[in-house]
This record gives structure tokens, C-alpha cells and sequence, in this order.
């Protein structure tokens, strides 16, 4: 490498000790620099340095907004609040929600790294898909709008509307919205937590709610709900005390 | 199915043969059966190390249901011969380990038995455990009785008759299982010793990593390169620190050495089972520790891979070279280069020209990430492409990567991606 010049070395030293240390290790620099560019020939691919990038992945599935796909079954997670989103990340790592497809893929990731994938995509501000319009019979529609808004307090159902904000639209941090979910997604959840294949934080609300309700129940809230589009993010909050305890959402 | 057949009738016949030595060598107990045990330094030091070993054993993964107390077992392990399940190591009196002594535990480690002299399925690795010295197994135990008890009653396995009797296990032990711990090479050095230990002993590499025959059996020691029946990935072969390499000396080791604990290097990324030994178990060991497997991994013969010609121009590669240039070269590049490590280069890496293209076809079907680390803690992913590409898409693409850049190996067939369809994940 040969004499280090002490006019290259950068002009901040106090000392000529330190002024030399400084030129070396800009001129080491310099020179692994251009071995690494010898190693790697002419530029071939680039990995940005972005979130977006390292979990471009996702976006076969959950589109590259995030949206629904129009698979019928995979559920959009762009604008969804973050810590829900997080939630779900764990929960398929750890076994509490069942999916080979997304515990493949989250398989060994830390905390950490899981609560910055939920992050960028709760962040994603965007307009969804136009839902596909539904076959159910407008009796079917009507029983689904009444449990999805009022409930049915005589069996002891209470309104999905009660915790999943007004508008169905979820709450920041932690309360998922309901709107612009494929049909058979929102079925498959609730029979997911009927069998126990799909379990939240103790006391898990959702649980008791999807064992109150039946199968009719099921099938009208669900094709009622994929009627709902969704807006771009969930409400910011505050969100509205829960008629039942939720072990996974954040005191309020 | 018909070869296992075949093989149980060929072990009933050599059993009904007279040939009952086999038995008895797998039911008796050498007279070393239960080694004096090693008297720990000091209670806390021997604790602390367990906790070290039982990570360098990953004995936590196979014992923890999903979701569930950590080592109270419960977690289902799917075999050819049917499901396993692992035990409760915690220190509850009524359904795990709380009235086991130190003997009992070696009893198990070193002989595959439980406490009540029971044979224990091959499922759990006492076939390379056997390696690990009694010090070191009564570390594992100290550690074990430092977990909070819990009740988690075992549950009974699901395996086909007669896979899962005391006679077959008895035979398959004669067969294939001869307890003995790791002794020393004197002709190598310190770090070529550890590394062996390691790698042969908690290591359990070679469950992986060893050809199995019918009967699930493998050659002692071996890491020739074996399949996982259930998944359908390829563990390669080991021999000269693995297939990939066109470094030399130390930029090889160090390669091998950042695989093994990071999960990325600049030559390839582990994926699918290997991303997680590298997350629950490598990236955990001492520097020094990755060091001496790598160096005894390197230091074992490389497998003899066969020679294949220059490929000759056909239209299912030029069908792969399209489908590359419109779906893999934004990350892999036009030049096979990849951006490592946050993107593998295809080109000269070892792991796609294996004789079975299984990894890669996977890879390609269901997508991966390198598993996070601490040397590599935002992994970057690959996406699946089984909804997209179909069978013939899949092959022609694998075909074609596996003979790019200067790399050979055989085309790959649409039947070969379809049964990978159908293969569990990961
Ligand atoms: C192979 C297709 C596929 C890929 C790739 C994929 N997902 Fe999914 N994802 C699914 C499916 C299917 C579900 C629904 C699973 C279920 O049934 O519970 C899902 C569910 C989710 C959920 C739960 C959504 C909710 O509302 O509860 C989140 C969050 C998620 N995925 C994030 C991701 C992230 C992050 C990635 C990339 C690391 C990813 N997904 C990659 C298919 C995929
Ligand atoms: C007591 C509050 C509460 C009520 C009432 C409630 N939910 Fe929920 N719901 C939750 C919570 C909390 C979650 C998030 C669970 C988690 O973190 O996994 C959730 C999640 C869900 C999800 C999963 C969303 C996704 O993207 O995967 C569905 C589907 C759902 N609820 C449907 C319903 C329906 C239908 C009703 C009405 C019949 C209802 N919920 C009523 C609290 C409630
Ligand atoms: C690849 C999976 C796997 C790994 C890794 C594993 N085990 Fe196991 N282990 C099993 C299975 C399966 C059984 C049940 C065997 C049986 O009941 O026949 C078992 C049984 C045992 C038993 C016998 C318990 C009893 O009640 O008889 C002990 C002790 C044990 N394991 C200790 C360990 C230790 C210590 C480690 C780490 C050094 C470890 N295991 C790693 C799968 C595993
Ligand atoms: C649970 C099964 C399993 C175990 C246990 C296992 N491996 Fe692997 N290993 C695999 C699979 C599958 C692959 C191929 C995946 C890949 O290429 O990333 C692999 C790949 C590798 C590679 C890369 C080989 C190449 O040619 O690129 C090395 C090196 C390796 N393993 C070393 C080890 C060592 C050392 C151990 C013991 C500490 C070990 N493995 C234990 C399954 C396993
Ligand atoms: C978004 C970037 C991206 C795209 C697009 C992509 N890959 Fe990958 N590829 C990766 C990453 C990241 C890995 C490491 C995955 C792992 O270790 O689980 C990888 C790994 C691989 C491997 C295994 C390499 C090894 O060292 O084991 C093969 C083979 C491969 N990709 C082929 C392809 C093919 C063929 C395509 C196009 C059909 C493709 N990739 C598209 C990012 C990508």
C-alpha cells in the first residue's frame, strides 16, 4: 500500500499520532472498497437498505400494498394497527395461529425485527381492492349486519362494532378492523377459534365470542363484513372499553 | 412404503434366522453402563454450562409444544413410521423428570433408556447423544432441575405396528446403535477434537446430515448427505465443510464459520431446517466452539460429486433463462451474483448444483428467510413462487440456475416439483 501522504489524511487530528491513524484507516478503506468491487465485477443486484425491500417477500401474498389478494383467502395487513399486527407475527411463530405458509417464513425471527415488519406495514397508508360482490341472499346480509352492529344480547353476543370501533375499521394500537377482509377469511378465523387452533392473550375475548356464536351466525357476519370496504388505516384511538375482557389488548 | 416393507420382512426373517444376538447386544447393558458420575466444580458454574450445552444440544426445540412451557415437551415429531412426541425434561415430580437422578439421566443420554428401563425411540438423537462425555451430561441435568416444574403428563406415540415394540426397537438398536462417548484423537489438535465432539455428540449433525436407509438406520458418524423424509429437504453432505466452496484457507473457514452463525455468509444462506439449528442453537455457541466444528468440517473428506457436461442449448432452459430475467434477477442479478448477504449469489454456489435439486425446487415453491441473528438480525426474504409458476415454470427455472454462471448439474422434471407440492412445510 505503500506511504500514507499525511495531506490525504483528513484534517481533524490533534496530533500527528492521531493524524496518522486517520490516514490509514482511510486509506484501508479505500482499498477494501475497491477489493470488494473487484471481488463483485460489474454491479449485478442491489439490496436497498429499506424495510420495504427486506420483506418484499410478503408482498407474493399480501400484495406489494398490502391489500387483500384475490385469492379469496389472504387477508390484507397494509394500514391494520401495529401492535395487532405484531401479535399475529408472534402468534405464528410461537404456534398460537396456525398457517404452514406463514410460519415457514417468520419461523426464526426475533421480537425485535417482528415489531419493525409490523410497523412498516401498519404505516401503509392505501387505497384497498374493490371487494367482489357477495352471493349471500339479502335475508342472510341483514342477520349479518345485525350481529356485526347490535348484536344479539339475548344469547349474549355483543356487537363486533363494540370493540372493533364504529366504523368496523379497528382502533390503533392493538383492535383490528373487520372491513375488507375476504369472506373466507373471516370464516376461517372464527373456526379457528372455535377449535383452538387460533388463540390470543388470556382472557381471549374472541374466543367466547366465536364459541357463542353458530353456524348460521357465522356464515351471515362473515359475508356481511366482506361487503365492508376498508379505509386506508385503522382509527387512531381512543379506543372504546371492550364489553368483555381481552387479554391482548393494552390497558387502556 | 414397499421398501419398508420389504426391509421389516427381511429383519423378521434375519430375527425368526436365530440371528438373536442382535437383540441381546441391543438389550444388554455394558458394564460401564452407568458411569460414576463427575463431581461438578461448583453447583452454579456446572448450571450455567448445562444451559450452554443444552443450547449446543438444542435439546429446547424438539421439547417445547408450540406456543407452550419451554421443555415440558408435548411437541409432535412426524417420523416414517409414524408420530413421536417428546417428553416433559421440566423437574415435575408426577410427569417429567423430578424423580430422576443423575444416573437415570445418563441412562438415557448415553443409552437411549428411560427410567424405567424402557427403550426410547431413535426420534430422540441418543444415537449421537451417546458421544456426549458424563460431565457434560450431568451439566445438561443441573440445568434441567433449575427449571420451574411442569405438570404436562407425556403423551403415548402414534407408531405403526411394530415399529413401536420393544422387540423392534430392541433389533433396530442392534442394528444401529452402540453406546460410546467421544474419545479424544491424539493424532489432532485441540480445536479438530472439540469439533468433532460437537458435531458428533450434542451436535447431532448427523441426524440430518447422514444417509438413512428403509429403517431410518445410518452408518455411525456419517455426514455423507441425507433427506428428511417428512419435509423433502436435502441435508448435503458435509465432507470439505460442505459442497459449496471456491474459497481456500481461512477466507473458507471463515465463510463456514459465519454460515454456521449467522445463517448468511458471502456465499450462501441457510434455509428451511438448517435456519433453525442456526437460530436456536449455533448462533448461540462461543466463537471458539463454531471455529472447531468448521475446522472438523473441513477437515473431512469432500464427496465425490459426478461430472456433468456443459449443458446443451435446449428450449426448457431457454424457458428458465426468461422466467429468471423476469422474476429473480432484481435480487439474484442478471449475472447470478446476488447481493450478499442479504441476497445469495446462485452463481458457483454449491448448494443449488447438489445431485438432488430438492432445496432449491423448496425454495423456489414456498419462499424463506435466512433466520434472524444477532450477526444478521433483519433477513432479507425470498418470495414463493407456488402460486404463480406452475410445475413445468419451476423446473425450467431450477434447470436453468442449476446450469448457468459456469454452474452443472441435471435438468430438473415437472414430476420432481410436483411431489414437492405436496411435501410439508417448512
Ligand atoms: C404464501 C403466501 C403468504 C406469504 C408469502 C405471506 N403471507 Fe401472511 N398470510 C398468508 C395467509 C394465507 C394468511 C392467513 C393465515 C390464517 O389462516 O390465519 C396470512 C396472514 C398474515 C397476517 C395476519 C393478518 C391478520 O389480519 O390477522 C399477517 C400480519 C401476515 N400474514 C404478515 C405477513 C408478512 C409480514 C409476510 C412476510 C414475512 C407474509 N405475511 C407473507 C399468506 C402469506
Ligand atoms: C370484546 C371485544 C370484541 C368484540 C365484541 C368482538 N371482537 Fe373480534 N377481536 C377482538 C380482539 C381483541 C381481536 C384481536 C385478537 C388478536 O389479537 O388476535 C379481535 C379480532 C377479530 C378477528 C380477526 C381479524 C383478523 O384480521 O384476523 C375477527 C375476524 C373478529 N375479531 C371478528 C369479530 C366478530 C365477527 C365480532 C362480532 C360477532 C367480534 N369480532 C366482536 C375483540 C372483540
Ligand atoms: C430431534 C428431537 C429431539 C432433540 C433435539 C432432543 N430430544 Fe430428548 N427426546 C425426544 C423424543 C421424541 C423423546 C421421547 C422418546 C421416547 O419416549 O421414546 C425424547 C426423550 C428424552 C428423554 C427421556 C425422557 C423420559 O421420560 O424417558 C430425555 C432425558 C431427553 N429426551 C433429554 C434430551 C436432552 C438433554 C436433549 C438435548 C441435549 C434432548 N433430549 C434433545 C426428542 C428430542
Ligand atoms: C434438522 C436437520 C438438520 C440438522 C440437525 C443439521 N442440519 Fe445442517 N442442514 C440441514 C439442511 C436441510 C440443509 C440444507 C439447507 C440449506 O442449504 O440452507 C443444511 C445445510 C447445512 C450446511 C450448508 C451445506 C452446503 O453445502 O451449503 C452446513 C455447513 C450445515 N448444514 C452444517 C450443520 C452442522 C454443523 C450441524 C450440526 C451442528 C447441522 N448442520 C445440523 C439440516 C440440518
Ligand atoms: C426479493 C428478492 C428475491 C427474489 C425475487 C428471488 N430470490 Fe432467491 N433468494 C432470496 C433470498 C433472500 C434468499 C435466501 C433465502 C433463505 O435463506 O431462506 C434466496 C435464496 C435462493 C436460493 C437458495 C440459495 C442458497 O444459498 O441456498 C435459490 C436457489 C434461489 N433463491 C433461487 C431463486 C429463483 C430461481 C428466483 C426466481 C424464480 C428467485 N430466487 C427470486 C431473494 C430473492
Amino acid at each position: 500500500m505503500g506511504t500514507v501522504s499525511s495531506s490525504s489524511a483528513p484534517k481533524t487530528g490533534s496530533s500527528a499520532a492521531t493524524r496518522k491513524v486517520a490516514a490509514v484507516c482511510f486509506w484501508a478503506w479505500q482499498w477494501i472498497a475497491a477489493g470488494v468491487a473487484a471481488a463483485a465485477g460489474a454491479p449485478s443486484a442491489r439490496a436497498p437498505d429499506t424495510i420495504a425491500a427486506r420483506v418484499a417477500a410478503c408482498d407474493a401474498c399480501h400484495d406489494a400494498a398490502g391489500r387483500a389478494s384475490a385469492e379469496g383467502y389472504i387477508p390484507r395487513i397494509a394500514g391494520k394497527p401495529a401492535a395487532y399486527l405484531y401479535n399475529q407475527l408472534r402468534h405464528f411463530r410461537d404456534g398460537r395461529r396456525q398457517s404452514p405458509a406463514m410460519t415457514s417464513l417468520v419461523a426464526h425471527q426475533t421480537d425485535a425485527y417482528l415489531r419493525e415488519i409490523a410497523a412498516h406495514y401498519a404505516a401503509l397508508a392505501l387505497p384497498h381492492r374493490p371487494l367482489p360482490a357477495s352471493r349471500a341472499t339479502p335475508a342472510v346480509l341483514a342477520r349479518g349486519r345485525t350481529l356485526a352492529l347490535d348484536g344479539d344480547r339475548a344469547r349474549g353476543i355483543p356487537a363486533c362494532a363494540a370493540c372493533h370501533d364504529a366504523s368496523l375499521g379497528g382502533v390503533a394500537p392493538d383492535m383490528p378492523g373487520l372491513t375488507g377482509l375476504p369472506r373466507d377469511y373471516i370464516n376461517g378465523q372464527l373456526g379457528a377459534w372455535k377449535n383452538g387452533t387460533r388463540r390470543a392473550a388470556a382472557p381471549d375475548c374472541m374466543a367466547e365470542i366465536a364459541r357463542a356464536l353458530g353456524p348460521e351466525d357465522v356464515a351471515a357476519v362473515s359475508a356481511w363484513l366482506a361487503t365492508q370496504p376498508a379505509g386506508p388505516l385503522a382509527a387512531p384511538g381512543p379506543r372504546p372499553a371492550p364489553p368483555l375482557r381481552c387479554g391482548t389488548l393494552a390497558a387502556p | 412404503m414397499r421398501r419398508i416393507g420389504t426391509a421389516v420382512a427381511a429383519l423378521v426373517a434375519l430375527a425368526a434366522g436365530g440371528v438373536a444376538w442382535l437383540a441381546a447386544a441391543g438389550l444388554a447393558e455394558p458394564a460401564d453402563a452407568v458411569d460414576a458420575p463427575v463431581p461438578a466444580a461448583a453447583p452454579d458454574a456446572a448450571r450455567v454450562r448445562g444451559a450452554y450445552l443444552a443450547r449446543a444440544g438444542n435439546c429446547a426445540l424438539c421439547h417445547t409444544a408450540p406456543g407452550e412451557a419451554p421443555y415440558a415437551g408435548g411437541r409432535a415429531i412426524d417420523t416414517p413410521f409414524g408420530r413421536v412426541y417428546a417428553s416433559n425434561l421440566t423437574p415435575d415430580a408426577a410427569t417429567g423428570l423430578g424423580n430422576w437422578s443423575a444416573d437415570d439421566f445418563w441412562r438415557a443420554m448415553h443409552h437411549g433408556k428411560s427410567r424405567d428401563g424402557r427403550l426410547l425411540v431413535p426420534a430422540f438423537p441418543y444415537v449421537q447423544y451417546t458421544r456426549v462425555r458424563r460431565a457434560d451430561a450431568d451439566a445438561i441435568f443441573a440445568y434441567l432441575r433449575t427449571l420451574a416444574p411442569v405438570a404436562r403428563p407425556n403423551r403415548a406415540h402414534a407408531l405403526r405396528f411394530p415399529y413401536g415394540s420393544r422387540a423392534a426397537l430392541a433389533l433396530w438398536r442392534g442394528l444401529y446403535f452402540r453406546a460410546g462417548t467421544y474419545r479424544d484423537d491424539h493424532a489432532r489438535d485441540g480445536a479438530w477434537n472439540r469439533g468433532a465432539y460437537l458435531v458428533q455428540g450434542l451436535g447431532h449433525c448427523g441426524a440430518c446430515h447422514a444417509p438413512r436407509d428403509a429403517l431410518g438406520g445410518s452408518a455411525r458418524d456419517s455426514l455423507d448427505g441425507g433427506t428428511l423424509a417428512e419435509s423433502g429437504w436435502h441435508a448435503p453432505a458435509l465432507g470439505g465443510g460442505a459442497a459449496t466452496d471456491t474459497l481456500t484457507g481461512a477466507a473458507r473457514l471463515q465463510d463456514l464459520v459465519a454460515y454456521l452463525s449467522h445463517g448468511v455468509s458471502t456465499r450462501r444462506a441457510a434455509s428451511g431446517p438448517m435456519a433453525g439449528v442456526v437460530a436456536e442453537s449455533l448462533q448461540h455457541l462461543a466463537p471458539e466452539d463454531v471455529q472447531a466444528m468448521a475446522t472438523y468440517l473441513l477437515a473431512l473428506p469432500a464427496p465425490v460429486r459426478p461430472a456433468h457436461p456443459a449443458p446443451t442449448a435446449s428450449a426448457v432452459l431457454d424457458a428458465g433463462a426468461r422466467l429468471y430475467d423476469r422474476h429473480c434477477a432484481d435480487c439474484h442479478g442478471a449475472d447470478g451474483r446476488g447481493a450478499p448477504p442479504a441476497y445469495p449469489p446462485l452463481a458457483g454456489n454449491g448448494a443449488l448444483t447438489l445431485p438432488d435439486a430438492a432445496n432449491a425446487i423448496r425454495l423456489v415453491l414456498h419462499g424463506g428467510f435466512p433466520p434472524g441473528t444477532a450477526g444478521n438480525p433483519r433477513p432479507f426474504g425470498m418470495p414463493p413462487y407456488r402460486l404463480q409458476l406452475g410445475d413445468a415454470e419451476v423446473a425450467a427455472v431450477v434447470s436453468y440456475v442449476r446450469n448457468a454462471w459456469g454452474n452443472r448439474a441435471g435438468l430438473v422434471s415437472a414430476a420432481e416439483v410436483d411431489r414437492h407440492r405436496a411435501l410439508s412445510l417448512p
